[in-house]
């Protein structure tokens, strides 16, 4: 037990100290993130009420997130599978940082859904056998199985591979590695099973077809590695840890052919949907084009097609594709808010207007949707933040667990204090 | 043209006879012993109500779903809500948990021949039912206006745009017939207006309801007489059923319901027209309270055209099932496959 408490109290106290831009980024976050607890007071006691949301547009800003980062999550694997099926090495060693994506993206999901509820304190409902668990039928139920196994594979899988680099030991590869086969599997589950949730009612004609699990599955390998490269360049750039370009550069190819598959498939869905352009295209007509002059939405689409072409384009040439300093961060951005928008409120919206009688209106966030989304993202991203600088400690030897180096037996041994030097502390 | 003689048609071959006497002693027939028990809650209440008060809402927030209830623990949540309601609305209030009746299949038939728009219907349901009046206003029935079919004469030429001067499509066609265009909005003064119909929707009470499938915590279920319920107590709020329902003929409570305590109908089902809170989903119920004890919904008795017909469908004399019979018979959506028990029909 002492290894286990002694890396919990050495991971507080390496992650508690750092650079001024390292607090200073914590506070910004940590302000977010009480702005959206204020926000969360309002909307659970005054109802949804606050929100934009109405009898004809039931679902919005909450529910784009939710989608978007249930497919951020799943992204996980693009770290995954490189380094254990292709034996990628450089990706090898920081692929437990692409679990931690995980973890948090899907806190973040929680959160999402904790905002999507009318009756959060009646969540318990769910639960097997103190509630009722309307499985197999329902597809929210298959959700919420996906999203918790993944959540506790992720959180086992990098814990496990820490905690064993941490006290210095060799992973233990029959234990480890099915974890890691079947959390592959799972990650594909979750955005595929996500994508079941909405595309099975047949209410929503701009869901209903069978493309939606495919295109959620690119779009979201398009949209999670942009954002770990982004996350490693930022590694790169403010830690000592070092991932190699290689590591980069293969994540940067997966990007670049999922947002081609991305584009290639949102290419099939217009012409299939505009060309006979029956009542079952409506949505996407006033996605894209606008209808009886409503047009809320057309600008925002016209620009995710805008950057998931540039970002296409700019990843596909090498030059810049290989040029970290610029263009190929800027690229992961473009093709991030590209998918953001696509995927989020640019998949969520429209599906409700027209509403099932053919009634056309508007939804535009609240200001406290906005506030409480803000502060969901700012609290995932907290906690990916506290959990990367953890994990990098480790990873570069600087959060180690001093007894096992010492002494050969490692759990017979007496528990010694680790000391930091100052130096080593303040990196 | 047949508008008295249909009314007599309503009271002679109605399978379920609305009683004015009995309708007026409701109270004091068919709801006694449920009006006993919550007498009872109030005498409860008047004794130390802050105590019941906190009793009431622990007892509701870990009540159970009501189809997997006891008898007893049944009568304890009704009971609770009783006294809860009794005491919030400072009137006497009784909630029925009548089951539903064997040998019953609740169907409805609508003509939209006669239909004028009029929209009676639309505010003796809230009447009834209890619905929040404002912030959120939540109605059940919705009447579409439709456009009787014409045809442009003047939009002739503008085909589409075809650079060989060869015409490809017209222009002169306007949408006419049933189509769903949603406009519900109209305020003419005076209905019905020329030039239109008129076409109302509700929840169509399907036997093959998407909106139960998709229920996470089974909130929502179908009883064995085809009504469609909500255990508005065990509703977690997700709106899956709202996105579901290819009707739009669910509502959410997005704030707590603003319901005057002079305009609440007291005389309550659980599953039915009991206040509901905020965060939950509600819809049409067939007025459960009133059809499981024999008598006609509301929207059926208020409507001055007689229009709306309702009964049992297993009944093979039963008015609904002559409709079927009888006349030219539709179903709203019917390519999806949901079985509504909400038939239009025409003369």
């Amino acid at each position: 037990m002492k290894p286990l408490i002694r890396f919990a109290l050495d991971s507080v106290m390496y992650v508690a100290r750092g650079s001024a831009i390292f607090y200073g980024w914590i506070i910004f976050l940590g302000f977010l993130s009480f702005l959206m607890l204020l926000g969360a007071y309002e909307q659970f006691t005054k109802g949804m009420i606050v929100t934009n949301y109405n009898d004809l547009v039931s679902w919005g800003l909450y529910e784009a997130q939710f989608v978007f980062l249930v497919g951020v999550a799943a992204a996980a694997v693009t770290v995954v599978f490189p380094s254990y099926v292709y034996h990628h090495k450089k990706m090898k060693e920081i692929v437990v940082l692409g679990e931690l994506l995980a973890v948090s993206a899907v806190c973040m999901v929680m959160i999402f859904i904790m905002f999507h509820m009318g009756r959060p304190d009646r969540l318990w409902h769910l639960i097997p056998v103190i509630g009722i668990f309307n499985w197999p039928h329902s597809m929210l139920t298959w959700d919420v199985i996906v999203l918790n196994g993944y959540l506790g594979l992720n959180a086992i899988c990098a814990f496990y591979y820490l905690f064993m680099k941490y006290t210095g030991r060799e992973v233990n590869k029959l234990f480890y590695m099915p974890l890691v086969y079947i959390s592959i599997v799972w990650a594909l589950s979750i955005h595929t099973v996500t994508a079941f949730l909405i595309n099975t009612m047949p209410s929503r004609p701009m869901w209903f077809h069978s493309m939606m699990p495919i295109k959620f599955i690119a779009t979201a390998f398009a949209a999670g590695p942009a954002m770990i490269i982004i996350s490693f360049l930022v590694i790169n750039k403010f830690t000592k840890l070092k991932i190699a370009d290689e590591a980069i550069e293969t994540l940067a190819q997966i990007v670049t052919w999922c947002l081609g598959i991305t584009i290639f498939l949102g290419l099939s869905e217009v012409v299939t949907e505009l060309y006979p352009s029956t009542e079952h295209s409506f949505s996407l007509q006033y996605l894209i084009f606008g209808k009886h002059g409503l047009t809320g939405l057309v600008l925002w689409y016209w620009s995710a097609v805008v950057l998931l072409l540039a970002a296409f384009f700019m990843l596909l040439t090498p030059s810049l594709r290989k040029n970290h300093k610029l263009w190929l961060p800027l690229a992961c951005a473009f093709t991030f808010a590209g998918v953001w928008i696509d995927k989020g409120m640019g998949l969520v919206v429209p599906a409700f207007i027209p509403s099932p009688i053919g009634e056309i209106s508007e939804y535009a966030p609240s200001a406290i949707e906005i506030v409480n989304t803000l502060g969901g993202w700012a609290t995932g991203l907290l906690i990916f933040t506290v959990l990367a600088k953890g994990a990098i400690g480790v990873l570069l030897g600087e959060l180690k667990y001093r007894a096992a180096t010492d002494l050969a037996s490692e759990f017979s041994s007496e528990w010694q204090p680790v000391v930091h030097s100052s130096e080593e502390i303040c990196k | 043209m047949s508008e008295p003689r249909d009314k007599d048609e309503k009271k002679k071959d109605a399978p379920l006879k609305p009683d004015e006497a009995s309708r007026r002693e409701f109270l004091g027939g068919a709801g006694l012993s449920v009006t006993a028990a919550a007498l009872s809650g109030a005498g409860a209440l008047l004794s130390g109500s802050d105590e019941a008060e906190a009793k009431a809402t622990w007892g509701e927030w870990f009540q159970k779903n009501y189809r997997l209830m006891t008898e007893d623990e049944k009568r304890e949540a009704v009971l609770r809500l009783e006294k809860r309601y009794t005491e919030e609305f400072g009137k006497q209030t009784t909630v029925d948990s009548a089951p539903a009746k064997e040998g019953v299949l609740f169907g409805y038939a609508l003509n939209i021949q006669k239909c004028i728009g009029c929209r009676r219907c639309v505010y003796a349901c809230v009447k009834e039912n209890n619905q929040s009046r404002d912030n959120p206003e939540i109605q059940w029935i919705r009447v579409l206006k439709m456009e009787k079919g014409n045809f442009l004469a003047g939009d002739m030429d503008k085909g589409y745009p075809d650079p060989a001067g060869i015409q490809v499509g017209g222009n002169a066609y306007k949408n006419s017939g049933v189509v769903l265009e949603g406009e519900h909005y109209y305020e003419p003064a005076e209905v019905p207006e020329k030039g239109y119909f008129y076409f109302p929707m509700q929840c169509m009470q399907c036997e093959k309801p998407p909106c139960v499938k998709v229920c996470p915590v089974r909130t929502t279920y179908r009883d064995p007489d085809g009504i469609v319920v909500i255990d508005y107590n065990w509703c977690i709020g997700c709106r899956m059923c709202i996105a579901a329902c290819p009707y739009w003929a669910r509502r959410f409570n997005w704030g707590e319901p603003n319901l005057p305590a002079e305009e609440m109908n007291p005389v309550t089902h659980y599953l039915g027209n009991r206040p509901r809170m905020k965060g939950v989903a509600e819809k049409c119920t067939f007025c459960l309270q009133r059809t499981r004890q024999g008598r006609y919904t509301a929207c059926v008795e208020v409507c001055p055209v007689g229009a709306r017909k309702f009964g049992n469908l297993l009944d093979p004399d039963s008015e609904v099932r002559k409709i079927l019979e009888k006349k030219k018979v539709f179903r709203l959506k019917a390519e999806l496959n949901t079985y509504p028990k909400f038939f239009y029909f025409m003369d």
